[in-house]
């Protein structure tokens, strides 16, 4: 299972290349990260899956996928984070699938936005909340 | 105004399923003020598939008193629905008598005199009368067991849920899921399930590192010339609500996309009728039956409910079958050509009186118990009061604890946690020692004591009330209300996280709880690792033999609003 998976992944990442955001001395804010994102353009949703769990079991390690099937550029952010942005996926046409799935930390409960820019320039976007909680009393 | 009754039957009507339910009988057994075990059993076999449920045992082998909640809040599309409908307008609703022994067994008031007229109810040993009367009906009916079976009683803590795992393998179940399984330790349950004859389902149990799948999601039974497949679902948020360091390579979570891809595969392979055994929570599970097409069993666990007719969301029907061995739903269904055409549908209620205990179970369980005999009977007091816990903000059992974890850690502030397990006893009853355990017993007893700022404790309280009364159902964790002693609040369960609690005064002073200041907090069930203090029971147990008999005040420190 673990050598099909760890291969599916590498195959995965094959055709992604990851821009990693460069250190700020300012993070850049939610408006402006979709702003800069969506380039003017309007944006809609549909089209890109957001795979979010509800409430963290590890605030410091939260999976989270998403998927936007035909998509050039796939954004994640962390809206309550200090430093919101998380990263932006870019797909090259070589890419077998336009999905990302990664791990993030969230410094409390606060929604995760996902934005895609597809080929044609269109912009979609989908948000989820996940709670980070204390936890400790379930039935 | 439409009646219920006639919804019920709009409901069916425009599902094209015929369906019918045991609650159209009883008022008329509450007529005769007698009941008989052949008219509990009386069931017309119906279609060609039968489900026995049973969930929420909570170790509790021996027929026992369970006081039904009087209160339990819905919010959101969930407010004043079922089965957040509580006492007389429970009865109305499901044209059951006052006073009848199905308001007893289903409802609050009254608990104490209805009680001594009907006597305890549950019992393994009953339950296992009832699971072969009907297996003798239909061979091929299948057994599914709810979970949260393991844990829950002295014995069960002392064995390491062998106790019921023995006499739970005697009733020969077909499939189970989970929740406090997972508390007896990753090892001990890999232990377990390796020696059970029957699939130990959880479709979205996972494993933390690669997030796969790490447990049969479901299994595949032929009945009645049909293909069912039983879906399990354990509890959604065990590494959250329990001691995630106990099963620490497992995630869980609701995952609905997996639950649809489950389906989805289920119905590829031939499954005629699908059926999701599920420790959600009964909100969970009519979210969950609203967004997943193809369900047409939910049967329900973890929040403990118990409803006389099915609920249905769509074409898909939720059952709710009680805990502790109260009750065992019978549904029989009716399965062609992949389509589920109709159904019937009874609660059964296990009055130990009145159901004959089979002769077998009976003797295995006095076997498991008899190594703890003396134990287990030891009179540690006596109650003046009613003890019971479910409800959602405070029960006399846990302002019990909470008046021992004060006196013995010399607190301020006690805390005791929500949980909905944990039988009644009557007034006047001695308490024994499996008496506390069955309110206490479970892997992370340590009855601590620290220090919290009266920010912290806000913050708590906040934390557990939103995963009580957030109004999607997808971010609650199914407990009650953590239970607090020595200091009284008002809760506005309509508000968001952060603003619900406020007014927190300490009862002693009548001063309001300083934000800045620091208070002594007892409190027992962290799920911090290496959490130090006596056993709860221990310190319990300690404090009851100094009281000798036990009175517990009405509790009026929680004021509700929002209702």
């Amino acid at each position: 299972m673990q050598l099909s998976r760890r291969n599916a992944m590498a195959i995965g990442l094959g055709g992604v290349a990851l821009a990693i955001l460069p250190r700020q001395v300012r993070a850049a804010t939610v408006e402006e990260l979709t702003a800069a994102f969506a380039g003017g353009a309007a944006v809609g949703t549909g089209g890109l899956t957001l795979t979010a769990p509800e409430i963290a079991e590890n605030g410091n390690t939260v999976p989270i996928s998403v998927s936007a099937p035909g998509a050039a550029a796939i954004m994640l952010i962390a809206t309550g984070n200090p430093t919101p942005a998380v990263g932006t996926f870019n797909f090259g046409p070589a890419a077998g699938s336009q999905a990302v799935s990664t791990r993030i930390r969230l410094a409390k409960t606060q929604d995760v936005i996902a934005m895609a820019k597809m080929a044609d320039g269109s912009v979609v976007q989908a948000q989820a909340t996940v709670k980070v909680t204390i936890g400790g009393c379930g039935g | 105004m439409i009646s219920r009754r006639d919804f019920l039957q709009a409901t069916v009507a425009a599902s094209a399923l015929w369906g019918a339910s045991g609650v159209g009988n009883w008022a008329r057994l509450a007529a005769q003020q007698r009941l008989t075990q052949a008219q509990l059993l009386e069931f017309e076999d119906y279609g060609n598939v039968t489900l026995i449920h049973i969930t929420d045992i909570h170790a509790q082998m021996k027929p026992l008193w369970f006081r039904e909640p009087e209160i339990n809040i819905g919010v959101g599309d969930n407010r004043g629905v079922p089965p957040h409908v509580t006492g007389a307008d429970f009865l109305k609703m499901f044209d059951i008598e006052t006073g009848s022994p199905h308001a007893y067994a289903l409802t609050y008031q009254d608990f104490e005199a209805l009680a001594k007229a009907y006597g305890r109810m549950g019992g393994l040993d009953r339950c296992a009368t009832v699971i072969k009367a009907i297996r003798a009906a239909r061979p091929d009916a299948l057994l599914l067991d709810g979970g949260d079976t393991w844990q829950g009683s002295l014995t069960a803590q002392r064995t390491l849920g062998q106790d019921m795992v023995n006499v739970m393998n005697a009733l020969k179940p077909d499939a189970m899921t989970s929740h406090w399984e997972f508390t007896l330790g990753i090892d001990r349950v890999t232990e377990i399930v390796e020696g059970l004859a029957f699939p130990f389902l959880g479709a979205n149990i996972f494993d933390a590192e690669w997030n796969e799948p790490a447990y049969e999601p479901y299994k595949m039974f032929e009945v009645g010339g049909a293909q069912v497949a039983v879906i399990g679902q354990a509890f959604p948020y065990l590494p959250i609500a329990n001691p995630k360091w106990m099963f620490p390579g497992l995630s869980f979570g609701v995952r609905e996309e997996r639950m649809a891809e489950v389906v989805a595969e289920v119905r590829d392979a031939g499954a005629d009728l699908v059926v999701v055994l599920s420790h959600n929570g009964f909100d969970v599970d009519r979210k969950m039956a609203g967004n997943v097409e193809g369900i047409d069993v939910i049967l329900t666990g973890h929040t403990h409910d118990a409803l006389p007719e099915p609920v249905m969301v769509g074409k898909t029907l939720l059952i709710a079958s009680g805990s502790n061995g109260k009750f065992i739903s019978r549904v029989d269904l009716d399965v062609q050509n992949g389509q589920m055409m109709g159904f019937k549908h009874k609660l059964i209620p296990i009055f130990s009186d009145v159901i004959t205990p089979d002769a077998e179970v009976a003797a295995l369980i006095d076997a498991e118990r008899e190594p703890f005999k003396a134990e287990l009977e030891e009179v540690i007091g006596t109650t003046d009061s009613l003890l019971y816990r479910r409800g959602n903000f405070n029960g006399t059992w846990d302002d019990l604890i909470c008046n021992a974890l004060i006196d013995e850690h010399q607190a301020d502030i006690a805390l005791s946690p929500g949980f909905r397990w944990g039988p009644s006893l009557l007034p006047g009853e001695p308490i024994t020692r499996e008496d506390l355990h069955n309110a206490t017993a479970m892997n992370y007893p340590a009855a601590y004591r620290t220090e919290m700022t009266g920010e912290t404790l806000h913050t708590i309280l906040e934390d557990v009330a939103d995963n009580l009364f957030n109004p999607d159902p997808y971010y609650q964790q199914g407990g009650d209300m953590v239970r607090v002693g020595g200091m009284g609040y008002r809760i506005d369960v309509t508000k968001p996280q952060g603003s619900r609690i406020t007014e927190m005064t300490m009862l002693k002073s009548g001063e309001a709880v300083d934000p800045a200041k620091t208070y002594a907090v007892a409190g027992w069930a962290s799920v911090n690792e290496g959490t130090e203090g006596p056993a709860i029971w221990d310190l319990v147990e300690a404090w009851i033999k100094k009281q000798g008999t036990v009175s517990i005040d009405p509790n009026t420190s929680v004021q509700v609003a929002g209702a």
